[in-house]
């Protein structure tokens, strides 16, 4: 197709260790399109931050093809293709919340003006207008994740590849930027790859749920979400969602075998 | 201001201690001049004669501080505030190889640091030789390093300044290559989503982050520097200098001016301390890391 994104083939990752090779991923074969948003889920060790780190060029497969936006990740990473959030929010302490945000945007060598302009874009984006020059510790952690996507957004990367980024905040929380990141997809039309264990979190934004089995990491299966792209949050109590979280659930303990 | 209480009890107990310690010590002294004499003494006699020796094994802290007021601020008074019977005058002698040594000590302690974080082979062989240089006895190397560098035409403030910088360049190695790699992994890896360079993630990222812990490092390093610089004046022979108060104090039994340039030293140590912790104080509070 021509609007691929993100392309894996065969894709293979084993880790050598003193305890003898590790498989991480194992061919694995996946395609990404524009606009798609992707949860990866699965048991901790299947591999899905492996996968979302390949696509990063955070790590280096041993084996298959990746391509980002058609060619390596590494040509992908230096053209500023994604923007990737991690777990924790990682604001320096010493920058004030624009001056976080300007940070890759200096790396990158951006006007003083532009940086400026892209700053308050995103802080809309994110809802934190206003708190440009608040130093982190003055957020909550919620905030602060928040600040940290509007990082990850400020030097206008087509895709967004996120790990885990709410797995450390409470359910009410969680539930608040998870629908404020669809609003934000809405908008920007990005393409995003993301990585969490929450079944409810993976139906409720994804428009395609990769389900991985772990030893050694495997795509179990890859569900196109049904549900509309206008989902307001009491959408989880729809039976056309209970039916996807069954699936992403039969599909997690089928991968899990005999452990 | 809470802790004033404390402090003051614990100077009262000091100077207890030293009073009872400089009687004890000084007594035989004044019964033998007694004996000397033919006349008997009483205890308080024996005790007042302790307080007032001209050179007493263990000086008492009023004779130490009337000392050190003679050799600062009635020098100031007279205008002669650098005269070379002045202690402001020998310590400043002993400051500026302190200072110097401090900033040269810093800058070889950063610089190396920087070394072992972004260089392998330095990594694997630095360490050892900076450990090993510390458990040479300074003592034994200052004379060597005065020799040397007096043989290649250099002497005065920069030998001692050497030493200086051989005692204080220790401990800004080791807490600035615990600080420069005290981000984790995944602020590391975050500069490399970003496609940073090296010279950008030291700026931005890894020198900020080891503020806390280059100040801590300068604290002992400029501790250390005060006593590289005093050992330092210890074998040019006693020229100029607190090192060079004590060497002439011991040689002539002046206890009093071995005591007065000792507790002048301290307060220097101390308030040179106190200085990099304001400062500490100030940077941290700035940077969000206090």
């Amino acid at each position: 197709m021509n609007d691929t994104v993100i392309s894996a083939k065969n894709l293979s990752l084993t880790f050598e260790t003193n305890d003898g090779p590790v498989h991480a991923l194992k061919d694995i074969n996946l395609d990404i399109n524009k606009g798609d948003f992707v949860s990866f889920i699965g048991p901790s060790g299947c591999g899905k931050t492996t996968f979302l780190r390949c696509m990063a060029d955070l790590e280096q497969p041993t084996a298959g093809e990746i391509t980002v936006n058609g060619v390596s990740p590494t040509e992908a990473r230096k053209s500023r293709a994604y923007g990737y959030v991690f777990q924790h929010a990682g604001l320096y302490p010493w920058r004030t919340i624009g001056g976080n945000i300007r940070l890759p945007l200096e790396i990158m060598g951006i006007s003083k003006a532009e940086q400026d302009k892209s700053v308050q874009e995103v802080l809309e984006l994110v809802h934190l207008e206003g708190f440009e020059n608040k130093f982190p510790w003055q957020l909550s952690g919620g905030m602060q994740q928040r600040a940290s996507i509007a990082r990850a957004l400020a030097f206008q990367a087509d895709i967004l590849l996120m790990d885990e980024p709410f797995g450390a905040l409470d359910e009410i929380v969680r539930d608040h930027l998870n629908e404020q990141l669809l609003e934000l997809w809405a908008r920007t039309n990005k393409t995003i790859g993301f990585v969490t264990h929450s079944i409810p979190e993976a139906v409720y934004l994804s428009t395609k749920i990769v389900v991985m089995s772990p030893r050694p990491g495997r795509i179990h299966d890859v569900i196109e979400s049904t549900l509309p792209t206008e989902r307001p949050l009491d959408i989880r109590d729809s039976p056309e969602f209970i039916e996807i979280a069954h699936r992403v659930r039969d599909g997690l303990r089928a991968g899990h075998g005999d452990d | 201001m809470r802790n004033i209480g404390p402090i003051l009890t614990v100077v009262a107990a000091i100077f207890v201690l030293w009073y009872a310690g400089a009687v004890a010590l000084n007594a035989s002294w004044a019964y033998d001049k007694a004996k000397r004499a033919n006349v008997e003494i009483t205890f308080s006699e024996m005790v007042a004669d302790t307080m007032q020796q001209k050179k007493p094994k263990l000086p008492a802290p009023h004779q130490v501080g009337k000392e050190i007021w003679k050799t600062t601020g009635e020098m100031v008074a007279k205008g002669r505030a650098f005269s070379k019977r002045s202690l402001i005058y020998h310590s400043w002698i002993t400051l500026s190889a302190t200072l110097l040594g401090f900033a040269m000590g810093t800058a070889l302690g950063v610089s190396l640091s920087v070394g072992i974080v972004y260089n392998r082979t330095m990594d694997m062989s630095v360490m050892p030789w900076v450990i090993a240089s510390q458990t040479i006895p300074i003592l034994a190397i200052a004379p060597m390093i005065i020799v040397v560098l007096n043989a290649i035409g250099i002497s005065g403030l920069l030998p001692k300044a050497v030493i200086s910088m051989y005692l204080s360049f220790f401990p800004v190695v080791v807490g600035m290559v615990k600080g420069l790699r005290s981000p984790d992994h995944m602020m590391v890896d975050q500069m490399k989503t970003w496609s940073a360079t090296k010279g950008q993630e030291f700026w931005k990222l890894r020198l900020p982050s080891s503020m806390p812990f280059l100040f801590p490092s300068l604290k002992v390093a400029m501790a250390a520097s005060l006593v590289g610089a005093i050992v330092g004046e210890l074998p040019t022979g006693a020229v100029a200098g607190l090192g060079a108060r004590l060497l002439a104090g011991s040689y002539y039994g002046q206890t009093i001016q071995i005591w007065s340039a000792l507790i002048t030293a301290a307060a220097l140590a101390a308030a040179l301390v106190a200085i990099i912790g304001v400062i500490q104080k100030v940077v941290l509070k700035r940077m969000g890391m206090a």
